[in-house]
């Protein structure tokens, strides 16, 4: 009797051991978004909004359909502010493999995008600054236009790309 | 000093899309109007400052220039008395799905609430609205829900009607900030390239009307969007656009897309929808040809909403040229 009940006990620590181990092997979801003064200048000035696929129309009705076409998971968006007046937004749209932030990124691209070294693939324009890395395609947009803006966008994307 | 029967009879095929019940009066239909629909371009091409910030001055000038050529008055507060019942709650359907980039104007919006208060409109009968606090508030706009000053509030906050309203093709849960909160509402939408319809502007602005507006997106939109606005309550409230084309987005619309940021720094007005989108669309059609992309027929996204829109079983405007009384000014 006493031997069964401290099989009971094994197997009960067993599967409380393994459920922890498992938990412990995921891959915690990563944030990308910057806090506050993480990258100088910018402050994050909204909460982060996760929007699913089935979703993303509640947020960019009428372009929700070429995301969902490629295969998107998830699109998270915050607002941020580079000192106080350059106001931009930041979109992570998290992607079920990196063919479909690929073709995203391939789609938007025209002759006068700049290329640089960033993620798997990046362009930039004079207002806005697009990447992808694995499975996640970034874009983030501003909303004025400073001689500080292209350098501000990327310092900021440089932020997202190294939590990502 | 054009009178009221002349600017009915100036709106002539505008009839339809202020439906049949109009406190305007407009009961003749398209077919019986010899008239053409009259829509007016009003222009200023220093609307944007030299920091690139949008003149609210100049837009609230710009707004009495169109409002007091379409209506043939001297003055502004006359021409909107004549468009506006009294005593009535006045919605103004805007646009935020551009966010901060490519929506209506809060400029141009608070200039029309300014006159619209000025012709007698109380300023809690004036709610500005879209289809949710979120793409209100990205757009600039401040959520206010108290009565007693200009209300300003998204679908969330007012609900949608749990019966279904079954028109043509769709079947659809209408906001009640349509159905029970106004009286008469004026279109503001923003002028955008469209990624399913090739453009959107009035007509298409309706989709902030109703919940799960994607469910309406196959085949270019099309018979959804022109059932859509068939809806009485529709047709009978939606009776005027001052449509916003003083910034917009040539391609990849309708986000905000800032590499293809435009500023044609218009307004188009008009009481027929239909021929004002007209209008929009080729508007946005030149701009495309002279920075050389293909016109959105060839790219798979023509707006045929259009001509059903202009059918004989929707009849909400026209959208031959022949028809439209186009004045720039």
């Amino acid at each position: 009797m006493r031997i069964c009940s401290n099989l009971k006990w094994a197997v009960v620590v067993l599967v409380i051991v393994a459920a922890v181990a498992s938990t412990g092997c995921k891959k915690k979801a990563a944030n990308p978004f910057p806090a506050s003064g993480a990258i100088s200048g910018w402050e994050k000035t909204s909460e982060t909004r996760i929007f699913a696929a089935s979703k993303l129309s509640d947020y960019i009705d009428g372009d929700a359909e070429q995301y969902i076409s490629a295969g998107v998971v998830s699109t998270s968006t915050s607002d941020y502010k580079f000192e106080g007046q350059l106001e931009a937004t930041v979109d992570v749209h998290t992607m079920k493999d990196p063919d479909g932030a690929r073709k995203i990124l391939e789609t938007g691209v025209t002759s006068d995008a700049k290329k640089i070294a960033m993620g798997d693939e990046c362009v930039q324009y004079a207002q806005s600054i697009a990447f992808r890395k694995g499975n996640s395609l970034v874009r983030i947009v501003a909303y004025q236009s400073t001689p500080d803006t292209p350098q501000a966008l990327l310092a900021l994307a440089h932020g997202v790309e190294a939590k990502l | 000093m054009a009178s009221r029967r002349d600017f009915l009879k100036a709106a002539a095929t505008g009839a339809l899309a202020l439906g049949a019940q109009s406190k305007l009066g407009l009961a003749a239909a398209a077919d019986q109007q010899a008239g053409k629909s009259k829509v007016v371009i009003a222009r200023d091409p220093a609307l944007h400052g030299p920091d690139a910030r949008l003149d609210a001055k100049r837009a609230a000038d710009l707004l009495d220039r169109a409002i007091t050529a379409y209506t043939d008055r001297n003055h502004p507060v006359e021409a909107w008395k004549q468009i506006v019942p009294k005593a009535k709650v006045i919605g103004l359907k805007v646009n935020g799905v551009g966010n901060k980039g490519v929506s209506t104007h809060l400029e141009l919006v608070l200039a029309l609430c300014e006159r619209l208060q000025q012709a007698g409109v109380r300023a809690g009968d004036i709610l500005v609205w879209d289809r949710s606090n979120e793409a209100l508030e990205s757009a600039g706009f401040t959520i206010n829900t108290d009565p007693s000053r200009i209300r300003c509030y998204g679908n969330d906050t007012a609900g949608f009607e749990e019966q279904p309203t079954i028109q043509g093709s769709v079947k659809v849960n209408l906001t009640k900030i349509l159905t029970r909160e106004c009286d008469l509402v004026i279109n503001m939408p923003i002028l955008k390239d469209h990624d399913l319809v090739g453009c959107t502007f009035s007509l298409k602005n309706m989709y902030g009307a109703i919940e799960r507006p994607a469910e309406l997106h196959a085949n270019n939109c099309d018979p959804a969007l022109a059932d859509l606005c068939s809806i009485p309550v529709v047709r009978q409230k939606v009776r005027f656009t001052v449509g916003d084309a003083i910034s917009s987005v040539y391609e990849k619309g309708p986000v905000f897309h800032p590499e293809y940021l435009w500023h044609p720094n218009a307004l188009i007005v008009g009481a027929d929808a239909v021929a004002v989108d007209h209008t929009a669309a080729q508007m946005l059609a030149r701009k495309r040809a002279e920075v050389g992309l293909p016109p959105v027929e060839a790219v798979g996204r023509p707006a045929r909403y259009l001509a059903t829109a202009a059918d004989q079983a929707h009849r909400l405007g026209v959208n031959d040229p022949r028809r439209i009384n186009l004045v720039e000014v």
